[in-house]
């Protein structure tokens, strides 16, 4: 059996009357990649602040490689890492500036060939002098990733990780991922409203409505356990039920 | 602690002065028209007034001091504003960075850019205006670690307002120090406020650095309770604020708001 990497138990999240999470039961295992579906609003956000320490349960545990985030959250963060189109890095720090920063905050060894080395991997060598700021937004995508990736982590959080991209740079954000979670033991949990992205990337999919998760497996199971053609069907059938 | 996460902080905002000339000379311009404008002021009161007669530039000497506070402050804010501002919020949090690791290192940042700022503008007191803050002796240190340590505790408890209520706690961040310095009785000894708010401002360590400042320049009296008091208050209200800033901590984590703070 494989070992769990991300354990949650009875996660609830309550913001004033608002129950966001509700109930909240799954596990990953070391070396999978989950697509976490749901339309906006459903609590996928609240969902990764949860497991990334940002936000705190109302009840309910998140457990990571065995360890309680409330109790060990810096420790655990050392390992995992996150991007999001709704955050950004600092716009008046070149990409070799903003790599160095976050490779030391993350205690990266050998940082300097490891800027290098993610700089080559996402084309960003010829931009390195260059303020984040002034990048085009598929560039500014990528030096994200590598921000993400600076600290090799076991766990990967990606929250729309192509969203606003054009489809040459979408595809090749999705090779790079491809490639990461194809090296041994990484995991990866992977927010997206792109169903080719999610079919492509995910080895299996949570769907969640109204704060739960309301069905997960592989997707082709899904599709064919909900008589629909494709994945993006499925979503629509599960979203306008009422 | 880990030194190498204190310094990766440090090295994000030494990155951004380096690479912008304006924020560089925002640094070193506003301290610097502060001395000017002050010393000139004092050199007028020195000439006319009986009070100031013997003792050129307490004004001054306050006014450096003073100036010296408020950058401390408005560094320490500016630091956390810069990562609001920037979208970068949410990285920091989800880097393994721990609370008392983000307050070391917003505190040393903060000297840093304080030190750049002043020094040059007390230098160039002493040949315009022939004043010299070493004229206050050893004290000197004290007063300046004490000022120091008032200038971070305010920069806590604006920066808990931020993480609790957002950027809209902004303003509170750029007025904070406006509104204790009529009580801090700065450029006037503490007799001159009404009795009833001689009460309330004795509260403030700024109070007991400012009449050190006046008792040493123009009695050259050197008075240790005065300094005492003020490194005693400033202790209580330093642990006061690094206790509200993990309570603001805990709380924009309950609420949520760690995950999208931004413009």
């Amino acid at each position: 059996m494989n070992e769990i990497t991300i354990n949650i138990n009875n996660l609830n999240k309550k913001y004033k009357n608002i129950l966001a999470v509700k109930n909240l039961n799954f596990k990953i295992s070391k070396g999978q990649t989950i697509g976490l579906l749901g339309p906006n609003g459903c609590g996928k956000s609240t969902t990764i602040g949860m497991l990334l320490g940002l936000i705190k349960p109302t009840t309910g545990n998140v457990i990571i490689n065995g360890q309680n985030m409330e109790s060990n959250r810096t420790n655990l963060l050392q390992k995992m890492n996150f991007i999001s189109p709704y955050i950004e890095l600092p716009k008046k720090l070149t990409i070799e500036e903003n790599l160095k920063v976050y490779g030391r905050m993350y205690g990266v060894k050998n940082l300097e060939n490891k800027v290098i080395e993610l700089m080559k991997m996402l084309n960003l060598v010829e931009f390195k002098k260059k303020k984040t700021g002034e990048l085009s937004s598929g560039q500014k995508n990528r030096v994200s990733l590598a921000k993400a990736l600076i600290n090799d982590p076991d766990i990967l959080l990606l929250d729309e990780p192509t969203a606003s991209l054009d489809p040459d740079v979408s595809d090749y954000v999705r090779g790079i991922i491809e490639n990461f979670a194809s090296k041994k033991n990484k995991t990866i949990l992977i927010a997206s409203h792109n169903m080719n992205e999610v079919e492509r990337l995910c080895d299996e999919v949570m769907m969640m409505k109204k704060g739960e998760i309301i069905d997960q497996g592989k997707s082709m199971d899904l599709i064919s356990k909900h008589g629909r053609k494709n994945l993006e069907d499925f979503f629509l059938k599960i979203v306008r039920e009422k | 602690m880990k030194f190498y996460r204190i310094y990766a902080l440090f090295l994000r905002h030494f990155y951004l002065i380096k690479g912008s000339f304006p924020r560089l000379l925002d640094l070193i311009y506003w301290p610097t028209i502060q001395i000017i404008l002050w010393g000139f002021i004092s050199k007028f009161f020195t000439m006319h007034s009986d009070f100031y007669n013997h003792t050129a530039g307490i004004i001054l000497s306050a006014a450096i001091l003073y100036d010296f506070l408020f950058r401390s402050s408005i560094s320490f804010n500016m630091l956390f504003l810069e990562e609001i501002w920037s979208r970068n919020f949410t990285n920091l949090f989800i880097a393994p960075l721990k609370v008392s690791e983000i307050i070391t290192a917003l505190t040393l940042t903060a000297l840093i850019r304080t030190l750049i700022g002043i020094v040059p503008a007390i230098l160039l007191a002493s040949p315009f205006f022939g004043v010299s803050l070493l004229n206050l002796g050893p004290s000197l240190i004290l007063l300046l670690l004490s000022l120091y340590i008032f200038g971070m505790t305010l920069g806590l408890f604006v920066v808990s307002g931020l993480l609790r209520y957002g950027p809209a706690f902004e303003n509170v961040a750029w007025s904070s120090l406006f509104l204790l310095a009529p009580l801090g009785c700065i450029y006037y000894p503490l007799s001159i406020l009404p009795d009833w708010l001689q009460i309330v401002a004795k509260c403030l360590p700024l109070v007991y650095i400012f009449e050190e400042v006046r008792s040493i320049l123009v009695n050259n009296v050197v008075n240790y309770s005065n300094i005492m008091s003020a490194l005693t208050l400033n202790l209580v209200y330093f642990l006061l604020s690094v206790f509200v800033f993990y309570s603001a901590f805990n709380e924009a984590r309950n609420k949520g708001t760690l995950i999208n703070v931004g413009e």
